[in-house]
């Protein structure tokens, strides 16, 4: 496929002159302008692509990446990646533009336009994938470049809070969503979407179907911020204007939506998919318009609108899923239009929210504020600008002749057909669809009016603002102002989009439906029924309740602000770190005996525990060989000197009953018929202690313990423990000899190795390569003896950086 | 016989390990020496004990383990190496904090 490939190249090629024209000569011309190539071109190109879609044609290109794990780029250009890409690159385009004008050439450009670039790309790279693995890959990329936007200007607290909130957040649906996908490879054995579409209904009975499911959802969730998760898209309004209209809009946000769409198919028809997609998204759009309404910050305003809409997205996909439930009938195509209308409004959404998001730039490039409390008073001051708002507002309000209208005649019509369904319990429940969405529509349309009256109508404040207010630059105007055409555009032709451009995807997300039966057509006026009516409805409400806002102001009161999501993800963050502090400092006491304390006792337990499980502790003394009065009374002596080291006074005491020791070993291995052992320890032993009385020299005297007699006790239990498992298995072991020894090969000593005395041989050619390794612990010793009683610390080493 | 040093190499771990759970410096490298020797006994009494002359050829009809003893040869002098390292290492702690309490040398800034 030649799109993907030009793709690549067009991106690498961008990136490159990025940073070649950055370094070489910053300031003549803003790069923004080479930059705006890439998502215009690759835009034309997609356009072109579009025919052959609407003729149910698909593309499909492979390039290998790890084929012996099936790990490959597979892209695969289908009508629903198509919208996708469109949008990206679209509103890419005109994003770039708007920056253009935006972004001053005093700002790190270069570093601006290279995120830019890797979110573009791995946005696309997203909704083109059809290997799951692989679209994971440019899932976490779409997190790490949103990341680095969010914190563009690194030097505000905010921008870095921001930032960190949205990464945790994704990152986690992220993760869950790549340990679905494994689930969904474990189930299917392929990591193809196509073909698990294709193959699901053989494995909708297996396990890990549902759990599956749901860990894909939390990923969709997080990523499109829905309830609760949607606490970071406000946050992350700290980034540059563009790159909220971008991302935060118009494309990253839509990734969940996507994968929601891609995934229908698949899990679509599933009680559980329906509920949670259906019900999570009216939850979100209703908590969305809620929250909106109560902001100041026309920033944060627009991002709740943001959640409040993309909820009803999500919630026009969960009721599309239900046509899944049963065979194709009459019926369940009626439920597909609501996907159909999804996917109508996720692009009507894109172009007026894009257009608002700009507007809101430029009036905060004007002013310097965006705080609606502030501004006032600007409509005769800003015409164009004004004529944007209220193209996007009214849209999005859902008045006619917007396209915000169609989409959300789409929507009623989806929520009443629900409410009628009798399946999954719906015939109770379902009435509570259009009521939610009803209450949620009239907020949207309160909001939208603050928007439009609180910014443009009532006084000019002039003491509040810091410049002194006149029309902006045309060329910041030309991206809005194409957005807001196209707002209009699509109401009046609304089937153009529909038939070309949605009706292809609308194959990819029900395969099984027969394609002549998913062509919706939309109309402006369907004559005088229910959903006019609600329409009706919102407006009168609407507007009662923007004008007695300051009545009912209260019920955002009820709830102090304590009790909010933020919180409870801020107290989490917190009692995260503080506990995980206060168990580390709990046993990393940085005292030997607190650790040497762990080890025992894991010795004790682990050796002793399996010891009483299998039972293997049995003796047996007949095998024994007979014991002396000599070796018992050095016995009883090694015995009673171990002993009384532990109550030795003095140090010297203890020195001398350790050297005891070591002879009495020495005498052992004299019994034993181990001479040159017996030499060897005579010899060490009189060196060890030696050197235990040089050190008795310089170091002070043996003080007595000063600890509790608790921890005595404590120290006594342990050593007393230790000392019988060790003994226990010693003995278990010498019990039950499995095989004999080996040694019987070392008596050819003298005719393998020349030499009669077999310890020596063992030790010089038999298993030499011990000795020589030995020797080299010797020597290293040797050299930390010295290094440690020759070399002085450097004190100027201590000025280093902890 | 082979019970008899199992039960004293008991009674040296037992001491030994005491003696690690102490605070000073000293005690616990005399633990770590008085486990060496219950360790080199141990693997003696593994290898069967006076079932045989000493391990020359030509000293009787059949030999006792030659193997341990080998084994052990090694450990001895391995051990012997730690003691002195950890000794030195001790007279420098001592020189250079003034203190061999092993509580008192914790969170010791040069660390």
């Amino acid at each position: 496929m030649v799109f993907v490939l030009t793709t690549i190249i067009i991106l690498c090629l961008a990136v490159a002159l990025i940073q070649l024209r950055h370094k070489r000569n910053p300031t003549t011309v803003h790069i923004g302008w080479f930059i705006l190539l890439v998502p215009a071109t690759l835009f034309i190109l997609l356009t072109s692509y579009i025919p052959q879609m609407a003729n149910g044609k698909t593309l499909l290109f492979t390039m290998n990446w790890i084929p012996s794990y099936d790990i490959n780029f597979t892209f695969y250009l289908d009508g629903l990646s198509i919208i996708f890409g469109l949008i990206i690159t679209g509103i890419g385009a005109l994003v770039t533009l708007y920056s253009i004008y935006y972004l001053s050439t005093n700002e790190a450009l270069g570093r601006f336009y290279t995120y830019l670039l890797m979110f573009m790309a791995s946005m696309l790279g997203v909704v083109f994938s059809d290997n799951m693995m692989v679209l994971y890959v440019f899932w976490e990329l779409t997190s790490i470049s949103s990341f680095l936007l969010i914190a563009f200007w690194y030097q505000r607290k905010k921008s870095r809070q921001g930032a960190q909130k949205a990464m945790l957040i994704t990152i986690t649906g992220g993760m869950s969503m790549l340990a679905g996908f494994l689930m969904l490879y474990g189930i299917s054995g392929t990591f193809s979407i196509r073909e698990i579409v294709s193959e699901i209904a053989l494995y909708s009975d297996h396990d890990l179907f549902l759990p599956a499911m749901l860990l894909i959802l939390l990923g969709a969730f997080t990523k499109s911020a829905q309830f609760p998760f949607h606490i970071w898209l406000p946050d992350a309004m700290e980034a540059p204007t563009p790159v909220s209209a971008y991302l935060h809009s118009a494309t990253m946000v839509k990734a969940g939506i996507y994968l929601v769409a891609r995934f229908t198919p698949v899990f679509g028809g599933e009680e559980t998919w329906f509920w949670l997609v259906s019900g999570v998204g009216i939850v979100t759009l209703f908590w969305g318009s809620f929250q909106a309404v109560r902001q100041t910050d026309l920033k944060a305003l627009l991002a709740y609108s943001t959640v409040s809409q993309l909820g009803m997205i999500m919630s026009m996909f969960g009721i599309g899923s239900v046509a899944l439930h049963t065979d194709y009938s009459g019926e369940s195509v009626l439920y597909t239009q609501a996907a159909f209308a999804a996917l109508f409004h996720l692009v009507n959404h894109s172009t007026f929210k894009g257009a608002l998001f700009m507007v809101v730039g430029i009036i905060d490039h004007r002013m310097g504020t965006r705080d609606i409390r502030r501004l006032g008073g600007l409509m005769a001051l800003m015409p164009v600008t004004f004529t944007i708002t209220c193209i996007g507002s009214f849209s999005m309000a859902g008045l006619p002749p917007f396209n915000g209208f169609l989409s959300k005649e789409m929507f009623f019509t989806a929520v009443l057909n629900i409410s009628h369904f009798d399946v999954f319990s719906l015939e109770t429940w379902g009435i509570l669809f259009p009521v939610i969405a009803w209450t949620a529509s009239v907020l949207t349309f309160v909001y939208c009016m603050i928007i439009v009256f609180k910014t443009f109508f009532g006084p000019y404040q002039m003491k509040k603002l810091e410049h002194p207010v006149h029309e902006t630059p045309s060329g910041m105007l030309i991206a809005p102002g194409t957005l807001a055409l196209f707002v209009i555009g699509i109401f009046f032709f609304p089937n153009l989009l529909g038939d070309y451009v949605l009706h292809p995807a609308m194959n990819s997300i029900f395969p099984t439906f027969p394609s002549s039966e998913l062509t919706v057509h939309i109309a402006a006026f369907h004559g005088f029924n229910t959903e006019l009516l609600m329409t009706f409805g919102i407006v009168i409400v609407g507007t009662l309740l923007y004008v007695f806002f300051r009545y009912w102001k209260g019920v955002y009161k009820l709830f102090p602000e304590k009790w909010s999501f933020n919180t409870l993800y801020n107290f989490i963050l917190d009692q995260l770190e503080k506990t995980s502090n206060t168990v580390t400092n709990l046993y990393m006491t940085g005292y030997l005996r607190d650790y040497m304390t762990y080890i025992y006792l894991f010795f004790i337990i682990a050796t002793g525990g399996a010891l009483i499980y299998t039972k293997t502790f049995l003796f047996e003394i007949t095998g024994n060989a007979p014991i002396t009065i000599f070796e018992w009374i050095i016995a009883m002596v090694m015995m009673a000197a171990a002993i009384a080291i532990l109550f030795a006074h003095s140090r010297l005491t203890a020195i001398l009953l350790n050297s005891a020791l070591g002879y009495g070993i020495a005498m052992f291995f004299v019994i034993l018929r181990a001479p040159d052992l017996a030499l060897t320890q005579t010899v060490i032993e009189t060196v060890t202690t030696v050197l235990f009385l040089a050190a008795y020299y310089f170091l002070p005297e043996w003080k007595k313990e000063n600890t509790t007699r608790k921890i005595k006790g404590i120290n006594l239990l342990i050593s007393v423990c230790v000392g019988i498992v060790f003994t226990v298995v010693a003995l278990a072991v010498q019990n039950g000899k499995l095989f004999g020894a080996i040694s019987g090969f070392y008596e050819n000593a003298k005719e393998l190795a020349g030499g009669k005395n077999i310890v020596n041989t063992i030790l010089g050619d038999f298993r030499a390569f011990d000795t020589m390794l030995e020797v080299v612990v010797l020597l290293i010793a040797g050299i930390g003896v010295y290094s440690f009683t020759k070399l002085k610390a450097k004190k100027e080493e201590k000025q280093l950086e902890d | 016989m082979e019970t008899l040093i199992t039960i004293l190499s008991g009674v040296l771990v037992t001491v030994a390990t005491y003696l690690i759970l102490s605070k000073s410096v000293m005690r616990v490298i005399l633990g770590t020496a008085i486990l060496s020797h219950a360790a080199h006994l141990l693997i003696m009494t593994m290898g069967g004990l006076k079932t045989g002359s000493v391990p020359i050829l030509g000293e009787g009809d059949s030999n006792v383990d030659a193997l341990p003893q080998a084994l052990i040869l090694t450990s001895i002098v391995i051990s012997f190496a730690v003691t002195a390292v950890s000794l030195v290492l001790a007279y420098r702690i001592y020189k250079e904090t003034k203190t061999d309490d092993l509580y008192e040398l914790r969170g010791f800034k040069d660390e």
